[in-house]
């Protein structure tokens, strides 16, 4: 455990009714950093919310917040606040009396109390509405007051239980950077819970992965989304067009593939050995689809017919049927060198990408 | 759309004369009585006279009054201290084993409630249950004097009115949204502040409902003071009784009833002022 860590999660794992939920979670949760545990409905990442917040105890494992192991530790005793999803706003208490409840709670005096409120209602744009109850608000403002009912109570750790998923899209994005700057000016550890892989790159500084009550990966959202380590993340993650290819040749990080009967060179630190089969990736926005006029030599192109055109405003998604039957998306960005994006369905193209651009990983049945 | 308002209509009157007929009739009939004179050879008779609530201002019936307010509020307290932890227990059982708790409340009401009463004579007398099994543990040599008490009338109200307070409870402890304990738990309410700021203050409105339910029939039910009281206890509702089919003074009667039913009144419109300002909390 490092110097900066502030949760710590080793060898945890829950069972409920002898259905595990969760198989040996080891994570290390670095002070001030904002985590998002992002992973699609029913793969644990709720239940390991609520075994950090104290409303679950772990089957196996123990579980460490500042250093200090909290084993059998009551939801009221551990220095961490939760906004739920839902808000959980008091209905029958003021904006005041809800933000001021963890605090009474904690019996501090009454000036400490007024003038904490005060200071984070500020905070999240709040101090005209003290006095309102919470059906009197917006579902933005309900989430702020969940946000300060929290956060005046200066935790070590919040944690945030998809509290965006009930907002409308527009009202969510602008939540997502008021959340991230609030984060920043209060220097709070937050664990964040989300299956919106956007929502999870876009505000995070490490992304955890889950799937099926496991972690599959944990990093920055780039190494996440360039650098996957499985497929199950891969394609989690953002979209993918998958390849199936054979290595052919290794030398060192330069490895030569066969996708389709074509070679190409690729780049890996894995260590793979010759003919391994393999899954090479490429990203839609990494896939280069070229008219047939455009193309010189196409000895490590991919032909085939464009099936779909759908025009974004920035961008022109494609979709082609490449001539193995298989369909892959193509995100072509409009820039100043390229005036040439018009593509008509049916038409016969080539699809490539920039070596190196790729990710290959080992071959999953 | 014109054959559905028809209906609606239809429904409508048939519920407004219902109410016309059977409530309101019958208690603008008891008001005018109670303003009426009565002889040995007619019930009601003219002339109008006060006499009937001036008779009220004498210290029997006054201790009458303060007796079965006492009797009424003792056995809403009761019913409350017992119901509550009850009903709550109850709301927090899986679905199955809920449903039987709540079949076992209700199946008494199969019963008249009068029948119930005479059953707990039986269990309460001299050589009833109660005493015959305190006698054979060996706590006590001689029988207690449970019967024709004020125990006995206690046990019997309660025994008779407490699914009035547990139903409205289950209700709304059901309603209660448990995410609302977890974020005062999370926010480090322990579980007597979690109680007595959240849970509470929550089931206010099934508290209120519940206790109305039990009091108003508490005040009222005169066969059980009659029954498991003996003569001892007279309460408003046998007084009630007493004048109008023992004395057969129906103007007096007639006079408490609405003397009475103003009392309640009054506590009803306090109840609603407390549920439309929302700030009867704040007196917890």
């Amino acid at each position: 455990m490092t110097i900066n860590t502030i949760v710590e999660l080793r060898g945890v794992s829950k069972s409920i009714h002898d259905h595990q939920i969760l198989y040996d979670i080891h994570l290390e949760v670095q002070n001030g950093e904002f985590l998002t545990l992002l992973g699609p409905s029913g793969c644990g990442k709720t239940t390991l919310l609520r075994l950090i917040s104290g409303f679950e105890n772990p089957t196996t494992g123990t579980i460490f917040i500042n250093g200090k192991s909290v084993d059998g530790l009551p939801p009221h005793l551990r220095h961490v606040h939760t906004v739920f999803q839902s808000y959980a706003l008091f209905p029958h208490m003021t904006v005041l009396e809800n933000v001021a409840f963890g605090l009474r709670c904690q019996h501090i005096s009454k000036q400490e109390i007024d003038q904490r409120v005060t200071d984070v209602l500020k905070i999240v744009k709040l101090e005209k509405y003290i006095q309102r109850k919470p059906e009197q608000l917006s579902g933005g403002q309900q989430q702020r007051v969940a946000i300060a009912r929290a956060v005046v109570n200066r935790p070590l750790v919040l944690l945030l239980d998809e509290p965006l998923s009930s907002l409308d899209y527009r009202l969510r994005k602008t939540m997502q950077i008021e959340l991230k700057q609030l984060q920043r000016t209060l220097g709070i550890t937050f664990i964040f819970v989300t299956h919106d892989q956007e929502e999870a790159l876009s505000m995070s500084d490490r992304v955890v992965i889950m799937h099926e009550g496991g972690i599959e990966q944990i990093g920055t959202p780039r190494q996440v989304y360039e650098k996957p380590q499985n497929l199950t993340v891969a394609k989690f993650i953002g979209e993918v067009n998958i390849f199936d290819c054979d290595i052919l040749s290794i030398d060192g990080q330069h490895i030569t593939v066969s996708i389709q009967g074509k070679k190409r060179i690729a780049k890996s630190t894995h260590p793979f050995a010759a003919g391994q089969r393999a899954h090479l990736l490429v990203r839609p926005e990494d896939l280069r689809v070229w008219g047939q006029s455009e193309v010189q030599d196409s000895s490590d192109m991919f032909p085939g017919v464009v099936e779909e055109v759908i025009y974004k405003g920035t961008t022109v998604d494609l979709m082609v049927r490449l001539s193995n039957n298989q369909l892959v998306a193509a995100t072509e960005f409009f820039d100043e060198d390229d005036d040439r994006l018009e593509y008509t369905i049916g038409e016969q193209v080539w699809a490539t990408w920039l070596s190196g651009w790729e990710v290959i990983l080992p071959y999953e049945a | 759309m014109k054959h559905n308002s028809g209906f609606k209509q239809l429904s409508l009157s048939i519920i407004w004369i219902w109410l016309l007929l059977f409530a309101l009739l019958p208690f603008a009939l008891v008001t005018i009585a109670s303003f009426l004179s009565h002889s040995d050879t007619r019930l009601i008779e003219p002339p109008f006279t006060w006499i009937n609530y001036t008779q009220l201002n004498n210290i029997l019936y006054l201790r009458i009054f303060k007796e079965s307010f006492y009797i009424a509020g003792t056995c809403t307290v009761i019913c409350l201290l017992v119901g509550y932890p009850f009903a709550y227990a109850i709301a927090h059982l899986n679905d199955k084993i809920k449903g039987v708790f709540i079949l076992l409340i209700i199946i008494p009401f199969w019963t008249s409630s009068l029948i119930r009463s005479y059953s707990l004579i039986t269990i309460l007398k001299p050589k009833g249950i109660i005493n015959s099994t305190l006698i054979w543990l060996g706590f006590i040599d001689k029988p207690l004097a449970l019967l024709f008490t004020n125990t006995a009338v206690m046990i019997g109200l309660v025994y008779n009115l407490l699914p009035f307070m547990v139903l409205p409870l289950l209700t709304n402890i059901e309603r209660l949204d448990n995410r609302l304990i977890d974020a005062a738990r999370d926010l480090g309410a322990n579980r007597f502040t979690t109680f007595r700021r959240i849970i509470l203050p929550l089931t206010l409105p099934g508290i209120l409902s519940g206790c109305i339910l039990v009091f108003l029939p508490a005040m009222t039910i005169f066969y059980i003071p009659d029954l498991l009281g003996g003569s001892k206890s007279i309460l408003l509702g046998n007084l009630i009784q007493n004048q109008f089919l023992i004395a057969q003074n129906w103007p007096l009667g007639s006079a408490i009833s609405i003397v009475f039913t103003v009392l309640l009144a009054i506590l009803l419109v306090i109840y609603w002022r407390s549920m439309r300002d929302k700030t009867h909390q704040d007196l917890l």
